[in-house]
This record gives C-alpha cells, structure tokens and sequence, in this order.
C-alpha cells in the first residue's frame, strides 16, 4: 500500500434544487508509472490508482479509468446536478488492491 | 550562442527520457490504435468539443487540461508523444452536471494533446493543442 | 549527441546571458496574488536598505511563474503542497518521543506558531547560534519530547511540519533580523552568496541578482528569494526544503556542495531570507 494516501475533496455546503455545482478532489499518491528506474537501474513497478468514480446518492456522477499519463497527486474536477439533499461518495482504486474512499455531504433547498 | 536547434532538440528529448527513465516514445501506430480502440475507427467531427491546454506547460510532470463536450457519453484524453498514449477517460454518468472535466496530467515533452469525446448517438468528435514543455534551466 | 556536446549547450546557454543584466521583458509584474480570497501576499516590494541598491524592486517567484503556475498557489484546493501541511498537522498532534509529549502539548495549535517562519532563521541565545525552523523543530524533538531519533533535516516529515508552520504564517511579513548576534552569520551569508562556486564559476548573484528574468535554457529565473520555502515543485511533485534548493543550485554549477543543515547553508539561508525582508510568506508556494 502507498503511504500516506489522503483523499481530499470539496463540493459546495448548499445548494438549490437543480443546480450543477463544481467538485474538486485531489489524492496524495505518486503515481509511480512502472516507467522509471531506481538508482541501480532496475525498473520501479507500477502502482498507480488507476480508476476514480463519484456518485451522489447513488447515481453516477463520473468513472474515470487513469494510466500512468495522470500526474502524481491526482486532481478531477467536474460538475454535478443536485435535485435533492444528500451525499457524494468518492473512490480511488489503487494498482495494489487497496480502495480509498470518501464522503461529502451537500444540503439541497 | 553556439547551440544548435539539433543540439537543444536533442537536450529535451534527452530530459524527457531522463524524466520518463525510458527513451522509448509511444509510435503513432501506438497513437492510433489507442484510438481505433475508443472509436472503432468512426469519423470525428472537429465541432462541440473544447480542449484548454497551456501553450508552453512549465514542467511536464504537472500539466493542467480541461476538456468540455456538451452532451457526451465519454471524453479520452490522450497524449500523442508519451511512452503511454493513454492518458484517461471520463465516463460522464446520468447525476453529471455537465460534460466538462479538469485533470493535471504528464507530458513528456512537447506535443500533441488529443481529446475525443463518444456522443451518446455514437459519434465522434476530437480536438487537437499542441503543448510545448519548458526544458527547466537548472536541473529542471 | 554526446555528453560533450550535451554539456557545450548548457554552458553555451549560461553564458549566454552573462553579461545581459536583468530582464523582465517577458515577465508580468503588478498581478497581486491572494490565497484563498483571503490572505493578500506581498510579490512585489521595496528592498531592504542593507541591499543598498542591488535590486531595484525584490519580487517573490511567484511573479516569474506562467499563469497556470500561478493559479496553482491562488487557492489551497488547487495547491498539492497542502496535501504535506495536511500530513504535517497529523503529526504535530501526535505524540512522539519518550515525554509523552506532541507538539500540540506545548503549542496548542498549529495558528499559535504563525510568529515563527517570518522571523527565521534567528539567532538563538542558548545554543548561540543562528538557528532555522528544522533545527528548532529538532531542538525541540531531541531536548523537550525526549526522541533519541528527531526528524532528519530534510526527510518527508520535517518538509511537511515545516511547511505546517509556513502555512499558518501566509501572508505575514518576513523581517529577519541581521544584526547583533546574528551579525557574523549574515555575513557569511553574504560572502557566500557572492562567492562562485563550481566548474562554471557561478554564485548566487550571477544569476538571480544580476540575470533574473532572463532566460536559462527555456526557463526564467528568479531573484531566489525563499519566502514560498518549503516549496511544492512541479519538477518534484513533492515539496522540497531550503537547503535541498540550495544544494541543487550549486551541483548545477557543478560546483560541491555543502550539507544541508550545515552552517554555511544556515548562514546563506539568513542571509537569502534577509533579502526578501518586506515579501510576506508564501510556504507552501508552487513553482517549476
């Protein structure tokens, strides 16, 4: 597992009915393309989170499958419609097995 | 000023290898499968799809794109001169609020940006920026 | 090519610019920078008078950064150095060493530190020595909370505590002090800034007092300043300390450098940090 994996996010507190609003998430995590090597010479393997999802109460929002052409530090911005109050769940797959997960809740008026 | 075009030419691609650790670039027939794969091949229409991408990206490891199609199903972004021309894909889903997306992604060295956006009737549509990468002064 | 012919480019490129002066023809001055809509920082100021002319105007590298570099640092989302400061807050609450202590213990909260980078490097009576944010950070691991291994200089974990205590200083005024006990330090500092170093017989000065603005290769320089230190690099996708600047500088010269946490790397570190006196702090900044 990486170390230090910390996903951030940041949706608006509020909102109306029928409002896209913006998402911006961000996950410490380096990406390692499976391209470079170590010191020695010998390749570096790969580990890369390699699929980010983001629903709101359940409804897709946006599935994102990634290759190693993403930057260290993956950053998704994007839009969402809002029609009621609920939550945002975020997913990061990582290469080794280990899902990341996050949650952000928004109030609909 | 001594230096060459050849010899500067030469210098970034060697940056570029040493910042991938692999000179090896993806081959335009790399390029175009990774879009036959996405497009089987369709015809791509140039209007409805924007692609913002800086000029000249000050690092190669860290470069903002947004790309925006209106109504799309999907949008690949690819990147026509890296070892791997896959960059990523965005599968808009129905709670989407627009078609639009930003990401920071890895150019190794200067090239073509590609965008191609999956309409939900089946067609196409791509566009194209060329993005040149600084080659950093003091071990940049 | 070869490495001969590698290395002729880069010295022809050097060189190129070494008797230019400054320019700052393709650089745009006057855009202000505010973080988060909030904390209003300083990028371009009156020099300190102990400059005595040396820079016209002191600018934060900020200014010398494109525009989507810039917008990086405009907004903490945006920045990836908070992502460190994130990880430096865990740690400053957690507790370490054999006292049972975290920082939290003595300090509170990370805000009760804001006083501390705009005012560092400074001497310390005690130690008499001029000391930097590492080493208090050390002092306080080694001689208050009982850690037989404190953080290594420049290791993750210092980068990120330091860089924990840049961010609630943002937007203060740096104001290091020269004088006094400090006053042998600082000028070690000076001298080393002013000495060349390496194959290429390059100081400091050469290019960021007499050629910033100027292109190096593709690349334009700056006045050095260290007020956004540490600072996340895009080069790095990681944030990256003071002296591990420092120490790439003069390799680049291909010079030999001194260590980091030495005393001729605390010394120019003052003495850097006395030159952006007037800029506000910056840590963590984004740059190339």
């Amino acid at each position: 597992m990486a170390e230090n994996v910390v996903p951030r996010v940041r949706v608006p507190r509020d909102a109306s009915a029928g409002d896209s609003v913006s998402v911006r998430t961000l996950i410490s995590h380096p990406m390692e393309s499976g391209l470079r090597r170590d010191g020695d010479g010998n390749p570096i393997p790969r580990q890369i989170i390699n699929r980010f999802t983001c629903a709101f109460n359940g409804e897709m929002v946006v599935d994102v499958e990634i290759h190693p052409g993403v930057s260290t530090n993956p950053y998704f911005q994007f839009d969402a419609v809002v029609n009621e109050t609920g939550s945002f769940e975020f997913t990061w797959y990582d290469d080794d097995g280990s899902v990341y997960t996050e949650t952000a809740d928004i109030t609909v008026a | 000023m001594t230096q060459t075009r050849r010899q500067f030419v030469g210098t970034g691609l060697a940056v570029a290898a040493a910042f991938f650790g692999l000179p090896q670039l993806a081959s335009a027939a790399e390029l175009e499968e990774a879009i036959q794969a996405f497009t089987g091949g369709a015809d791509m229409g140039g209007d409805g799809i924007t692609l913002i991408a800086p000029e000249i990206a000050e690092n190669g490891n860290t470069v903002p794109i947004e790309v925006d199609a209106p109504g799309a199903a999907a949008i690949m972004l690819l990147a026509a001169g890296n070892p791997q021309a896959d960059v990523c894909t965005f599968n808009f889903g129905p709670a989407a609020g627009s078609h639009m997306a930003s990401t920071r992604i890895r150019l190794a060295g200067e090239q073509e940006v590609v965008a191609i956006a999956r309409m939900p009737d089946g067609s196409f549509k791509q566009a194209r920026q060329n993005v040149r990468v600084t080659i950093g002064g003091c071990g940049g | 090519m070869t490495r001969k012919s590698l290395l002729g480019g880069v010295s022809a490129a050097v060189f190129a610019f070494a008797a230019a002066g400054v320019g700052l023809a393709d650089i745009r001055t006057g855009d202000s920078l505010v973080i988060n809509g909030e904390i209003p920082i300083v990028t371009e100021t009156e020099p300190a008078a102990h400059l005595e002319g040396a820079l016209s105007t002191v600018y934060s590298g900020w200014v010398f950064r494109t525009d989507e570099t810039r917008a990086m640092q405009a907004d903490d989302f945006d920045n990836p150095g908070m992502l460190y400061v994130e990880q430096g807050i865990d740690a400053f609450n957690t507790v370490m060493g054999s006292e049972g202590n975290s920082c939290a213990s003595c300090h509170e909260n990370p805000e009760s530190l804001a006083n501390v980078r705009p005012s560092y490097p400074q001497w310390d009576a005690e130690h008499g020595m001029v000391q930097t944010v590492e080493m208090q950070v050390i002092e306080c691991q080694t001689e208050r909370m009982g850690m037989e291994e404190p953080y290594g200089y420049d290791s993750q974990q210092m980068r990120n505590m330091v860089a924990l205590i840049a961010s609630v200083a943002r937007g203060q005024t740096v104001d290091v002090a020269i004088d006094g006990p400090a006053a042998d330090a600082w000028e070690l500092g000076r001298e080393i800034y002013y000495t060349a170093y390496g194959q290429m017989e390059l100081s400091c000065a050469h290019c960021h007092e007499q050629n910033y603005g100027n292109l190096i290769r593709a690349d334009h320089l700056s006045q050095g300043q260290v007020n956004g230190f540490p600072t996340y690099r895009l080069k790095n996708a990681n944030i990256v300390s003071v002296h591990n600047r420092f120490r790439g500088c003069i390799r680049d010269t291909r010079g030999e450098p001194y260590g980091i946490g030495s005393p001729e790397f605390v010394a120019l570190e003052l003495y850097v940090a006395s030159r952006g006196n007037g800029l506000t702090v910056e840590g963590p900044a984004v740059r190339n």
